[in-house]
């Protein structure tokens, strides 16, 4: 999880104003470089472009890699950039879920823009109120209690599965045309352009977040919180802001993940599907770094797609082994690896 | 009478459904306490216990109990080589690395048993002695849970002398402590925690045999059951023999109540109870804050 901390200007001692403006512009430059966009950011978007004519017929699967990603990279602002450990991202996805599901279903709500920033509402408020109490915790106690409000929610729609359906859920939702012109063809591809719209958008305000003083504030925190305790950060509320953005992107993600799927259930909230699912993604990708969500959940739906069918047990059993050897071999993700590889690829052409 | 006879029953099966929860994770706890290590796949050495034990029973032929003994031998013994290669790598990791490390493990164990044993639950043929019902006076109860509920007992009779009376329980206790003090007055901690790792991964497997009759036994045991684990050891605290117990209690009593007196919203107690015991108490009932 090392992440861009090493970059940081050296802080020497504030003597003389003209050396503390000097270090003020170099702080400023260093932010406004972070900022710069690089050539090689246009990749996964041209390859999610390509992939739209490529492969005409998969853009339903399509959409449920890109609101993977999106919710990939919800869970790495808190972990990789915060360094909170959860086990219980899914109750956000849940939550953004059920919002546009009820509110199509109950309340006949279904124009799908407003949907997201619905889901986006209630998941962030869910995130504020549950992050002012658990983000006071660390270690097993918060893997517990993250992993234990989620399975409460799971058992509270079950409570009231008149209402949600429980695990059967709400079946056959109808959202109205996108902007009320586009409508839903079988083969997803409208599903899947305003899938990528969103990731984009959703995209550059996580990019934004993370390279910001905010974002690098959060780093320290992860890095060194005492530390960060000792400079007069304000550490308990930076998470919680961390926290309640995450939960509102994971919400959207949730959210379209209804809207692409016409159909919600319980098993949104489970365990090995979805919170595990997305940190092993994350993780894959690699952690604290924008485009290993990207990565990572392209790699890991893809997999799935071709071993689950196979056997199901083979897929899980995959999964186990990858996490396991990325642990070992491969701590920082596979873009790492890849960076790594390059790397290599200089140094010996060079000679 | 029908209230005090129901207050009987869920303080009876509360306590043997307590009991399984003690013998699983009590080894969870220590181990937990000693290094600081979050080892998600513990319920997975449960649940390849309960296979071991069906197997043991069904087509070897072993007496149930015989069973039990060689599962908690078996699974202990076989869980060493894991510690020794895996875990030992990660003991001074962050707690992410060690919770996807053990995640991956819990997941390639369901998967395994997935393909050889099926997805579908088992169940196990109990020997004659052990069912039926024993006259207790006001109501008669299940053998089996009186069978479980006396090997609870045991464990911790036993388990409760090595940790208070003896010597090595007394090096656990000051590793659990102060592990970098106990470490240098010569307390040998890595090979300290191998052996609790081991006796630890045993009793899950027992408790994993045990449960068969309770809960059935399907693969997803490992995944589904360790919240409730993971649970006992973070109300009890970190490490803590007698906060282990008092958790499993606790729990397994609210559990039961629960699912005896609200059948539908039941499954939500056992986590309220957690969750606000947890808010409350941080560190656990008897953790070191």
């Amino acid at each position: 999880m090392a992440g861009n901390s090493s970059e940081l200007p050296a802080a020497g001692m504030p003597g003389k104003s003209g050396q503390a403006a000097a270090m003020r512009a170099r702080a400023v430059a260093y932010l406004a470089n972070r900022q710069r966009f690089r050539l090689i950011e246009g990749l996964p978007w041209a390859l999610a472009i390509a992939a739209y004519f490529a492969f005409p017929d998969r853009m339903t699967f399509g959409s449920q890699i890109l609101l993977m990603v999106l919710f990939a990279l919800s869970l790495d602002l808190i972990l990789g950039y915060a360094g909170i450990v959860t086990l219980g991202h899914a109750a956000f996805f849940g939550i953004g879920a059920y919002t546009v599901g009820l509110m199509a279903s109950r309340l006949g709500w279904n124009e799908p823009i407003s949907g997201l920033f619905a889901a986006a509402a209630v998941a962030g408020f869910a995130g504020v109120a549950s992050g002012a109490l658990l983000l006071r915790y660390r270690g097993l106690t918060l893997l517990v209690l993250t992993m234990a409000t989620t399975i409460m929610l799971q058992e509270f729609g079950n409570l009231y599965h008149d209402l949600t359906g429980g695990y059967d859920g709400i079946p056959g939702l109808e959202f109205a045309p996108l902007f009320g012109r586009f409508d839903y063809d079988l083969y997803g591809h409208t599903i899947y352009l305003y899938a990528l719209g969103v990731l984009f958008v959703m995209f550059m305000a996580v990019r934004r977040i993370v390279h910001s003083p905010f974002g690098a504030a959060l780093a320290g925190i992860r890095e060194n919180v005492a530390r960060m305790h000792a400079i007069g950060s304000p550490v308990h509320g930076r998470l919680l802001t961390a926290y309640a953005i995450s939960a509102a992107i994971a919400g959207v993600a949730g959210a379209l993940f209804t809207e692409t799927n016409a159909v919600v259930t319980l098993g949104v909230f489970d365990f090995d599907t979805y919170s595990a699912a997305v940190l092993v993604m994350l993780i894959l990708g690699g952690a604290g770094r924008l485009y290993g969500a990207f990565a990572g959940a392209v790699i890991y739906m893809v997999l799935q797609d071709y071993l689950a069918k196979l056997s199901p047990s083979f897929w899980q059993f995959g999964v186990g082994l990858l996490l396991v050897l990325t642990v070992l071999f491969a701590r920082n993700g596979l873009i790492d690896l890849f960076d790594r590889f390059i790397a290599l690829l200089k140094r010996t052409a060079r000679r | 009478m029908s209230t005090l006879n129901s207050i009987v029953s869920i303080l009876f099966d509360g306590l043997a459904y307590a009991m399984f929860l003690f013998i699983v994770s009590v080894g969870l706890s220590v181990t937990m306490g000693l290094m600081g290590f979050v080892n998600l796949a513990h319920g997975a050495f449960a649940m390849a216990g309960g296979y071991l034990v069906l197997t043991l029973t069904g087509s070897m032929g072993l007496p149930f109990p015989l069973a039990l003994v060689v599962t908690f031998v078996t699974v202990g013994a076989v869980s060493v080589p894991f510690e020794r290669i895996l875990y030992a790598r990660l003991y001074k990791a962050g707690e992410l690395d060690q919770v996807l490390l053990t995640i991956g493990l819990a997941f390639m164990a369901v998967a395994t048993y997935t393909y050889f044993y099926g997805p579908s639950p088992r169940t196990i043929r109990l020997p004659d002695y052990l069912m039926g019902q024993i006259d207790g006076g006001i109501r008669s109860f299940p053998v089996y849970r009186v069978f479980v509920i006396a090997i609870g007992a045991a464990l911790i009779t036993v388990l409760w002398y090595v940790f208070e009376r003896t010597n090595i329980g007394a090096k656990i206790r000051a590793a659990v402590d102060n592990r970098r003090m106990a470490q240098s007055i010569g307390i040998d901690v890595d090979r300290l925690f191998t052996l609790t790792f081991a006796v630890g991964s045993g009793l899950a497997a027992l408790g994993g045999g045990l449960g068969i009759q309770l809960f059935g036994l399907n693969p997803s045991f490992a995944l589904v059951y360790l919240v409730f684990f993971l649970l006992v050891v973070a109300v009890g605290g970190l490490g803590s023999f007698k906060g282990t117990l008092a958790a499993a209690i606790i729990l397994g009593v609210c559990d039961t109540f629960g699912k005896y007196k609200f059948a539908d919203a039941g499954g939500f107690i056992i986590y309220a109870v957690a969750v606000l015991i947890l808010l409350a108490k941080p560190a656990g009932l008897y953790g070191r804050e």
